[in-house]
């Protein structure tokens, strides 16, 4: 069974972006539009690795990826923040919230492919 | 009508409640927990001026003379004002040069006479005398009144000397003044238990005085109208013309308001509390306006109770009765004894202060500096204990003299008239005080020369009249002066008349005194102890107590502390010495020379303990060499002065550099703010430029990487990039803009704008954006002139950004976006832009016009803007003197209104008065 991405971003045209090259690498595909929607998404089912916007509406990346860190259920769950946020700071605190890594806008589409292969290889192989 | 077991009883134990409270007030400042460190209790302890006189005699001078009684507190109250200035002064000088009395004061003052000291204390004595009994004689028709009313002749029937209670309340006060006044021998050391005591009195004293104003107000009659309708109608009160003017016209009045504003200050008691008692300056400015409070008080209901004792009683019952005999005359006896008490309060509080105040006078300045003088004192006698028993001693004969003076007049006088005496005596002392505050020429020749001549015209025109009328002297002596000589006559001095007895008085003793103290003072040569002393009093605020080290002779601390030890004991005296040498890190030895400044600390504390004169006389007889010359002394004040000048002029520059310093802080501060404005602006920018450029570089790649792509989803991609470019186009666009805008008003040209113009072309601009979607575009109004003041291209700019936000904004599918053009209220020109979109929540309609804000949720699947296009067009707005706001109702669209002043108005430069700081 192929594994499932959840895509979170308030900016259509970057999840359509994400979304082409998610299918692209043969993972299955959701997505939202805002923090809040992503919490209720992974209400039903947990996805197999999140990739996360910062600057949203309704909750922003930050307060979802600390939501992620405290639910027990979803412990292990990978969190790979996007952000135009570019800055050392803003980098360091997605980090320090539980994020598993932080890819700044604009990005290479072939980094962000690599990027979320890689993680879910290690977490795979890790067990 | 009451027993006179149950009188006496009440009394007694009133008086058993107040030694609680003073020793209780004692104990506690012992403990250190001091009960006087308060503005209150100050405030209260200076209304010991109100006495039985204002208690009862208020009510009979109002009898005779309608408002004149005011007079007594009008003075007092304008004094009151002038306290921070006058009182204050006396008070640093007290407690710097340790001045225990008003007597010492002015010995000080000119050159530590000890002439002047005993001069004064005499006029003290004498003067205060018929005050004194002035409140055995309250007393004791109080009682008598609570104890016979309604029998009026029994009243008024003198009594035998055993009979009669003003005696046994005399004897009691003597006990009391005893106890609580002559704890310590040094004066200036505070009597905590008699200021409490007197305190608590002006308390009783104000209730009782209440209670009868109100019951007689209230109770006998239906409020203050009632009363004074139907008093107004009586005979009696009309033919005294008490409701018109005052006998003495404006003469009288304005001696009396003299004569008591000096009082407040000069009575010996009032001295007592309010310089030597005064614990903190500050607490003066407290009382500066709660006394005359009080004052206002205790005089509410003086003249409803004298109307209401003139429609009760018969010209047989004394009016100064009237406040006690009108609840008895309802049988209310109750009310009858707490009024009683009252009134034996403010008697008591009265008594008890000035016989204290006047015994620490009399045995600093005229006692002690005889017995030094006659060197009475043989090395052996131990001096604390021998003054500690004169003090008590002079209380008993102050009482003694106080109760003479009472058997002699008893009666004879009302109570206001007997006050007076002593206000006039009393008043003597102002000249001296207050020249020797102000002015430094003032000199001992002329002071003692002023106050002696002051002194015998007082006794002259005052005392022994009050004597004669009493029959010792002969009524003849009044009438037609000693022997027949008719300019002699004590009310009609050198021929003058046509003034009462007071004003006459006041006016002969005023102008001896002060003339005398100003002639003699023009014309005579001033020693330099004089010289020293008045530099000394007059620039008090520049002065600190290490000042005046006036001893270049030598003295061992073994000689100091032996003497200081004679007069206060040997254990307090080695105490002061210890603790002054430790202030200054001195180890001293009994042997060793002491220095200057130990010298004058024992010399203070001495004058303390036996006034300025004698503690100058008694340093002297041990200090070996001279003091220092005059020459000396004023160059080490100079030093002093010059020393607090400059420490000032250092302080006001580190005031002037604290504040420069506070400056550059804020300064500072909004730079840092600026900054970080800045920084977050660059952030937000480079966030908007990031985003739609992330877009455009994955499908470009995409598109790249992927070369067999549908064409279908290929056109899709394409459409992406190139909305995404043009929308950093736009970003970009603005960013300049906004950029231009804040560069501020140079580049932007000054012209007359037709704002239907503007609205036309700026419809015709955009008319793209709309016909590409479904939007209808209209414009409307334009009738009437729309001119202003502006830069046509900014004002394009703004209607250009109003239209392309609502073709955003309004309905995708029956889109309709109006523009339109008229008048504003006033001189203004207004254009609106309406959109039917899905409105704005009140809490967005401010922020909108914030940078980068925009409204999320409601704009899904919706173009994004750059956040900027509002925030431009409030800046061009403002620019204009205008103002833009957006009026919503979320789910029903919104229209957007921008008013700008018409042309032809005051406003024609632009952006002046724009703060575009906060923007860079």
């Amino acid at each position: 069974m192929s594994q499932e991405i959840l895509i979170v971003d308030d900016e259509a045209n970057i999840v359509l972006s994400l979304e082409f090259l998610m299918k692209q690498a043969g993972f299955q595909v959701r997505t939202a539009e805002d923090g809040e929607q992503a919490l209720e998404a992974m209400e039903d089912h947990p996805p197999d690795l999140v990739l996360l916007d910062v600057m949203m509406p309704r909750k922003n990346g930050y307060e979802v990826c600390e939501e992620i860190r405290r639910r027990p259920e979803w412990a292990g769950l990978p969190v790979v923040m996007l952000t135009a946020k570019g800055r050392d700071v803003e980098r360091e605190k997605g980090l320090a919230l539980g994020a598993d890594d932080y890819i700044t806008k604009p990005f290479s589409t072939q980094e962000v492919v690599d990027k979320v292969k890689e993680i879910l290889r290690d977490r795979q192989g890790g067990g | 009508m009451l027993p006179e077991w149950s009188i006496l009883l009440v009394s007694a134990l009133y008086v058993g409640l107040l030694f609680g409270i003073a020793y209780f007030a004692d104990k506690l400042g012992d403990r250190g927990r001091s009960l006087v460190n308060n503005p209150y209790v100050y405030t209260l302890s200076i209304a010991v001026y109100c006495t039985a006189w204002t208690f009862y005699g208020s009510v009979g001078l109002a009898t005779q003379s309608g408002m004149a009684f005011l007079t007594i507190y009008l003075g007092p109250t304008l004094m009151a004002a002038l306290w921070w200035l006058v009182l204050r002064k006396i008070v640093r000088i007290s407690k710097l040069y340790r001045i225990t009395s008003i007597a010492d004061f002015i010995a000080s003052r000119y050159g530590k006479s000890m002439a002047l000291g005993g001069l004064a204390a005499v006029i003290a004595v004498i003067g205060i005398t018929p005050y004194i009994a002035l409140q055995l004689q309250a007393v004791s028709s109080s009682f008598d009144v609570l104890l016979y009313f309604p029998d009026v002749e029994a009243m008024e029937t003198p009594r035998g000397v055993w009979d009669d209670k003003a005696l046994y309340v005399a004897v009691l006060l003597a006990a009391f003044a005893i106890l609580f006044g002559t704890r310590h021998i040094d004066a200036t050391e505070r009597l905590e238990g008699m200021v409490v005591a007197v305190a608590f009195e002006s308390v009783v004293k104000l209730v009782a005085f209440l209670s009868a104003g109100i019951f007689v107000t209230f109770w006998l009659f239906n409020g203050f109208s009632d009363l004074f309708a139907r008093a107004a109608s009586h005979e009696a009160i009309q033919s005294l013309g008490l409701l018109h003017e005052i006998p003495g016209g404006y003469g009288a009045w304005l001696t009396l308001t003299i004569l008591s504003a000096f009082a407040i200050i000069f009575l010996p008691r009032q001295w007592q509390v309010t310089v030597v008692e005064n614990v903190n300056e500050d607490h003066i400015r407290t009382a500066s306006w709660l006394f005359p409070l009080y004052l206002l008080a205790i005089n509410l209901f003086v003249l409803p109770i004298a109307l209401a004792g003139m429609t009760a009683f018969g010209p047989e019952m004394s009016p100064d009765n009237y406040v006690l005999a009108l609840p008895l005359a309802e049988g209310h006896g109750a009310l009858g004894l707490l009024i009683y008490i009252g009134g034996f309060s403010a008697a008591t509080g009265m008594v008890i202060v000035a016989t204290i105040a006047l015994a620490i006078m009399v045995s600093n300045d005229l006692v002690v500096p005889i017995l030094l003088r006659k060197q009475a004192l043989s090395p052996s006698v131990d001096l604390s204990r021998l003054i500690v028993n004169i003090r008590r001693l002079l209380i008993c004969c102050i009482l003694l003299l106080g109760y003479l003076y009472y058997l002699l007049i008893a009666d004879a006088y009302a109570l206001v008239s007997i006050g007076l005496i002593s206000f006039v005596a009393v008043a003597q002392f102002a000249p001296p005080i207050l020249a020797g505050m102000f002015w430094k020429g003032a000199s001992r020749a002329g002071a003692l020369a002023g106050l002696s001549a002051g002194f015998l015209f007082w006794l002259y025109t005052l005392l022994l009249p009050s004597l004669a009328e009493t029959g010792i002297l002969g009524q003849g002596f009044i009438a037609h002066g000693p022997g027949g000589i008719e300019w002699l006559r004590p009310y009609g001095l050198f021929g003058i008349t046509g003034m009462d007895p007071i004003t006459h008085a006041f006016f002969w003793t005023m102008l001896v005194n002060a003339g005398l103290l100003w002639g003699i003072s023009m014309f005579s040569r001033r020693g330099d102890m004089e010289r020293i002393q008045a530099a000394l009093f007059v620039d008090v605020f520049l002065r600190s107590e290490r000042d005046a080290r006036f001893w270049q002779g030598t003295a061992t601390v073994g000689d100091l502390q032996e003497l200081l030890g004679r007069f206060i004991g040997n254990e307090q005296a080695s105490r002061i010495i210890y603790e002054h040498a430790e202030t200054r890190g001195d180890r001293l030895a009994d042997t060793e020379q002491a220095r200057p400044e130990l010298v004058h600390h024992v010399e203070r504390v001495l004058a303390g303990s036996i006034g300025s004169a004698s503690a100058r006389v008694m340093v002297s007889s041990i200090v070996k060499g001279e003091a220092l010359s005059f020459e000396g002394v004023m160059e080490i004040l100079d030093a002093t002065s010059r020393t607090i000048e400059y420490s000032r002029r250092l302080e006001q520059k580190s005031k002037e550099l604290e504040q420069a310093t506070q400056e550059l802080r804020a300064a500072n501060e909004r730079l840092k703010e600026l900054d970080h404005l800045k920084d977050e602006f660059v952030s937000m920018v480079s966030h908007e430029l990031r985003t739609p450029l992330t877009s455009i570089r994955a499908f470009g790649e995409i598109l790249l990487n992927n070369p067999e792509m549908d064409t279908a989803q290929r056109q899709q991609f394409l459409d992406v990039v190139v909305r995404e470019s043009e929308r950093l186009t736009r970003l970009i666009n603005q960013v300049l803009d906004l950029s231009k805008i804040e560069s501020g008003s140079a580049e932007w040209q000054l012209a007359d704008v037709d704002m239907d113009r503007i609205g036309r072309e700026a419809v015709e601009a955009t008319r793209q954006i709309f016909s590409e979607g479904k939007t209808e575009l209209r414009i409307e109004g334009g009738a009437g002139d729309a001119t202003v003041k502006g830069d046509p291209d900014r004002l394009m700019q703004l209607a250009i950004n109003l239209l392309s936000n609502a073709a955003k904004f309004s309905d995708p599918d029956h889109g309709r976006v109006r523009l339109r053009v008229d008048d504003g209220p006033g001189d203004t020109v207004q254009l609106a832009v309406t959109d039917n979109g899905p409105g704005i929540g009140e809490s967005d309609r401010q922020r909108i016009f914030e940078k980068f804000h925009q409204v999320s949720d409601l704009q899904a699947g919706k173009p994004k803007g750059s956040g900027l296009g509002l925030a431009i067009c409030r800046l061009i707005a403002e620019a204009h003197w205008g103002t833009i706001w957006v009026e919503s109702e979320p789910g029903e669209g919104s229209t957007f209104i921008c008013r700008l002043p018409r042309a032809g108005g005051e406003h024609c430069d632009l952006t002046a008065h724009v703060d575009f700081s906060g923007w860079r």
